[in-house]
């Protein structure tokens, strides 16, 4: 009897309580930077395309929702010629962002993403990438990778010695 | 090896016995039994340096010393009692330094570098434990060079194994790639930026255990190994027939690897087989059926069906077989025309080269000889063939009979009208007209076996020269006789069957092995049809008036006017081809056709192996159907079958080997389309396949349920067996922590030997004497040229010969333009220098071609490449008049 009453009691006292439910979509939900959501593509920090077509964010994808193509500009970089995420398959697990060398790949605190037709949530290079860093600004994989892209020369990048003279006999 | 039974050695390997075969280096044999041990430099086809210090093993001195020493397992032998330490701490710690000192220098590339998923050294890092740079200095860079179409070159990333210039310069014989500069500076490349001359350069991609040397047309549509879909084929390039693995991915053919067979091609393929495939995804390939006489050309299959079916239930109809199609493909036409209406795609002249190979093969009384047999030869003799450019491969085996010189016996005769690649490595290479090699043949024979008949007027050189081989090749205990239909002389090939009769013994045959034309001519000619001259005949005497042409260009093999005729004669003219060419031009009804990337089907090589390539992918365009599957169908309007009733190629071999004998034991190559690995089929995709769920979400987001393959114990998605599949079967090679091609050692039985349960494919030539040996007598006359008139050779090129391959841009621009060779003499009587142009008037063609000048080539003699765009449509054998251009 007592703890009926109990139980009576409380719930009554839960009215008097901050609401956790808030009214979306008029009011927005506040979500981490590190939530993952909705999947970008991001530019480097010169506005060129950071995914160079490495396929292992494809690889790693358990649902297998990923598919691209890599290809190549005049100058030997490399960038997706298609890049295509099924978001009706997508599990937002984040394995790609993690499989990303380039940190070109990443999820963003964004889940407003539903669709009336589901083949609206099959998202092309167009619809992912994004004009920013997202959330790791100021990293060029070109500049440490060993090869020249025309972004930099040989020998130019991080950590890098010019270029072995091939002639020379000097120790 | 001896056939006595090798005693074996027992070895403890961190402190377990193991019983091996002694004479092995320790590294292979902890391979082949299993542990994985890391290596960089040694490889099964070229042996050890001991270059890397990557596989380091501890060595005890016996079973009580615990302290014992490094050594490189490369290079230390099996011996018994011996004991060795694989997990020993310090050999542990050891080849963890060894990568780590590498990878001081690897670029941060694996994300942009095309060996990245099939790369040994990543493979080796994983496997050491390797993960964290902790180095903090500056890499090394290098600048890099353009190699040519086929490779790209990407120094950066180079471990310094000196695997490529050991493949590149020792086992291939190149002579542009080499290591320039010293100590940490050391350079893999060429002298200067330049394509790589080698035929063989597209190994250094799977020999590079980095990144360094990449296939560069697959590049142009890079897919990582994982993501490609793909199936064990067999090169259509040649008559060698060698393995291949070709991949796909989004319906494009994307990649040629080689498929180890031990007995076939190896660990390696040409330039030509791995970089030939392009045509596949031409956009030159016929795309629909076309009825011509049709107000609007293209149409769909009922249509064709409605068109066809009175053709083909009325008309008399003959069919013209492919040399370069499958013998399921040839088989059913043979079944839809009638035996009596067959006939072989071929002029008469290759017809009967191709039967006279036939009947010495089916004698019983020599040796069809496989590639791996010629590498062991220790006298080669070569009439009248230029293997380099008409069987690369064979080249390449013959190179490693030589090679073994120092230590074996190994020598090398040729005899062809001009320089071959390989005359640098022969004892004597005697540049003769065709005739008087075949005289050089008989004389030999002769000088082996008296019996065999003598050329008369032999000049005294040939005599001496005769002499000379015919001493060397009695000595030798494994002597290989080569020879083939590129000159097209039929003397030349019985003059090369009697030195083999001469040679062979009851016991012992002599190694005998001919080049033919094309990847299955030597299937088509064991079908015993008449030519296309014997066709024409029917035509032209009305016995016929509608004819098929499957998968044959006839302009690439007679003269233009002739076929012309034929086809005007005809009243349908019903092709089937994968890519427009003249032929198809001509065509009333043309019928679009798979090709080997999409079809399956057996071919048989020069050697009598039959072999099977099964389809890679399910092409996008419906109209790609299998050669045998349209014939067959077409039986329907014939005889009134039910084409539910079709058989699948299984059952077309069956039927094959049950009218044809001579093919007995083609049917049973592979595992037939029942086979299961236990319970499940075989996978052609890795079990790493992306973008399952994406690849055609932009079509339709609902996936399409994946394409069903009847046919073949394999299936088109990822999901089956994971383990080890038969030989014939194996769609990649992969083991679990060896992803690179260098998990071909796990699919071995020994590392280096066959693959495990045997090498796939089966010889079909008889092993016993079935026939009397008889010596052949076809001997020539004396060559003497006749003022004027001037013999033409047909010289083969291994870029621009081969029909299919030219569609790759890489191979189109290797291939070499028109020119027309003749010896210094003649071009001083005809007034003219190197360069300048000719009037050549080859039966009733005229050409203008610069001239080349070789000095080598006899008086009389013009070489002309082989049937590259532009030349052909030249009935052979070809005479031809030569006057000096007007300017």
């Amino acid at each position: 009897m007592i703890s009926l009453l109990r139980t009576i009691g409380l719930t009554f006292l839960h009215m008097f309580r901050k609401r956790e439910t808030i009214q979306y979509p008029e009011e927005k939900v506040s979500l981490h930077p590190r939530w993952r959501g909705r999947i970008v593509l991001t530019r480097d920090p010169d506005m060129g395309e950071r995914c160079v077509g490495c396929y292992l964010c494809a690889a790693a994808c358990p649902v297998d929702c990923i598919s691209l193509q890599a290809t190549e500009d005049e100058n030997g970089r490399r960038y997706p010629e298609f890049f295509r995420i099924n978001f009706s398959r997508c599990i937002f697990c984040g394995y790609c962002e993690e499989a990303c060398p380039t940190y070109a790949i990443q999820l963003i605190p964004d889940f407003e993403m539903a669709e009336y037709n589901r083949q609206d949530l099959v998202y092309e290079k167009e619809d992912l990438l994004i004009d920013s860093q997202g959330k790791y600004p100021g990293y060029n994989y070109y500049k440490v990778a060993g090869l020249d892209s025309g972004v930099k020369g040989k020998g130019e990048g991080h950590n890098e010695d010019p270029p072995i003279d091939v002639h020379s006999l000097l120790p | 090896m001896s056939l006595e039974v090798k005693k074996m050695a027992i070895i403890y390997i961190d402190h377990k016995a193991y019983e091996v075969t002694p004479g092995k280096n320790v590294l292979e044999t902890c391979l082949t039994l299993g542990f994985n041990l890391p290596y960089f430099c040694w490889h099964p086809a070229m042996g050890s340096v001991g270059a890397c210090r990557q596989c380091a093993i501890k060595l005890f001195k016996d079973e009580d010393d615990t302290r014992g020493r490094l050594v490189m397992s490369c290079m230390e032998m099996v011996k018994d009692n011996m004991y060795l330490s694989i997990d020993d701490p310090t050999a542990k710690a050891f080849r963890a330094q060894v990568i780590e000192w590498l990878m001081t220098n690897h670029p941060h590339d694996c994300a942009v570098c095309d060996e990245g998923g099939a790369c040994h050294l990543q493979d080796m890092t994983v496997m050491t434990g390797h993960t964290y740079r902790r180095f903090n200095y500056p890499k090394r860079s290098y600048k890099n060079q353009y190699l040519g179409p086929f490779i790209n070159h990407e120094m950066n990333r180079c471990i310094q194994c000196y695997r490529c210039v050991r493949f590149y310069k020792d086992y291939a014989g190149g002579k542009d790639l080499d290591v320039f500069a010293a100590h940490n500076h050391v350079y893999f490349g060429r002298a200067e930026d330049g394509i790589l001359e080698n035929e063989f350069s597209g190994n250094l991609a799977e020999i590079c255990p980095t990144g360094v040397f990449t296939d560069r047309t697959l590049k142009a549509h890079y897919t990582r190994k994982w993501d490609m879909t793909t199936a064990p084929s067999i090169c259509q390039h040649c008559s060698l027939g060698c393995n291949i693995i070709a991949g796909e991915r989004y319906g494009e053919l994307r990649q040629i690897t080689s498929r180890f067979n031990g007995e076939v091609n190896g660990y390696f393929l040409c330039d030509r087989g791995r970089f030939g495939y392009e045509f596949v995804n031409s956009t030159n390939r016929v795309q629909q059926p076309l009825i011509r006489s049709k107000s609007s050309d293209a149409t769909d299959k009922q249509s064709l069906y409605h068109y066809l079916k009175n053709i083909l239930a009325t008309d008399k109809i003959i069919g013209i077989a492919s040399p370069r199609a499958s013998l399921e493909a040839n088989f059913a036409l043979r079944k839809l025309v009638g035996k009596e209406n067959f006939y072989q795609g071929i002029p008469e002249m290759e017809a009967l080269l191709m039967r006279c190979i036939l009947y010495i093969l089916n004698t019983g009384h020599v040796h069809s000889s496989s590639l791996k047999e010629m590498e062991s030869a220790d006298v080669v003799l070569i009439l009248g063939e230029d293997p380099t450019n008409a069987a690369p491969l064979m080249a390449l085996a013959i190179r490693q009979a030589v090679r073994r010189e120092p230590i074996q016996k190994g020598e090398m005769y040729i005899a062809h009208p001009t320089q071959t690649k390989l005359d640098e490595l022969a004892s004597n290479a005697a540049h003769l007209s065709p005739d008087e090699i075949a005289r050089l043949g008989y004389a030999i024979a002769n000088a082996l076996n008296k019996n065999a008949p003598l050329p008369e007027n032999l000049n005294a050189n040939t005599l001496k020269l005769a002499k000379r081989i015919a001493r060397i090749l009695k000595k030798a205990t494994k002597p290989l006789i080569i020879s083939g239909t590129s000159l097209g002389s039929e003397s030349i090939i019985k003059a090369a069957a009697n030195v083999a009769f001469a040679l062979s013994t009851d016991d012992k045959k002599a190694s005998l092995s001919f080049i033919v034309p094309e990847c299955n001519s030597m299937g088509l000619a064991m079908m015993k049809a008449p030519s296309l001259m014997h066709a024409k005949e029917t035509i032209e005497n009305g016995k016929a008036n509608t004819i098929i042409v499957l998968e044959n260009d006839l302009y690439r093999r007679s003269a233009k006017k002739e076929i012309d005729t034929l086809f005007n004669l005809c009243k349908e003219v019903i092709v089937l081809d994968h890519l427009h060419n003249e032929t198809t031009g001509k065509a009333s009804v043309l019928i679009p056709v798979a090709t080997f990337a999409e079809a399956e089907g057996t071919m048989v090589n020069n050697e009598g192996r039959a072999q099977r390539f099964f389809q890679v992918f399910s092409p996008k365009n419906e109209n790609f159907r299998e050669s045998w599957r349209w014939l067959d169908e077409f039986r329907q309007f014939k005889d009134g079958i039910n084409p539910e009733e079709l058989k699948v190629p299984d059952d077309l071999m069956t039927e094959m080997v049950a009218s044809m004998p001579q093919f007995k034991g083609a049917e049973a190559v592979t595992p037939d389309a029942d086979f299961r690995m236990f319970g499940q089929k075989i996978p052609r995709e890795p079990h790493r396949y992306s973008g399952r769920t994406a690849m055609l979400a932009n079509i339709n987001v609902s996936e399409p349920k994946p394409h069903e393959d009847s046919i073949s114990a394999l299936s088109f998605t990822m999901e089956g067996y994971k383990g080890m599949p038969p030989a014939p079967l194996i769609p990649f090679f992969w083991a679990p922590g060896w992803n690179s091609v260098q998990s071909i050692n796990k699919y071995q039985e020994e590392v280096g030997g066959s693959l495990r349960g045997g090498d796939p494919g089966k010889r079909l030539f008889p092993k016993m004497p079935v026939l009397e040996k008889i010596f052949m007598n076809h001997i020539p006359p004396v060559f003497s040229p006749l003022p004027g008139e001037w013999q033409i050779l047909s010289l083969p090129q291994i870029f621009g010969t081969e029909e299919l391959s030219i569609y790759t841009p890489g191979v189109a621009e290797r291939a070499p333009k028109p020119y027309i060779a003749i010896n210094k003499k003649d071009a001083k009587s005809l007034n003219i220098i190197e360069n300048e142009s000719l009037q050549v008037q080859i039966q009733d063609q005229n050409y203008t071609l610069p001239v080349r000048i070789k000095k080598e080539l006899p008086d009389g003699l013009a070489g002309i490449p082989y049937n590259i765009p532009g030349m052909c449509g030249i009935g052979w054998p070809a005479k031809g008049t030569l006057k000096k251009g007007k300017t």
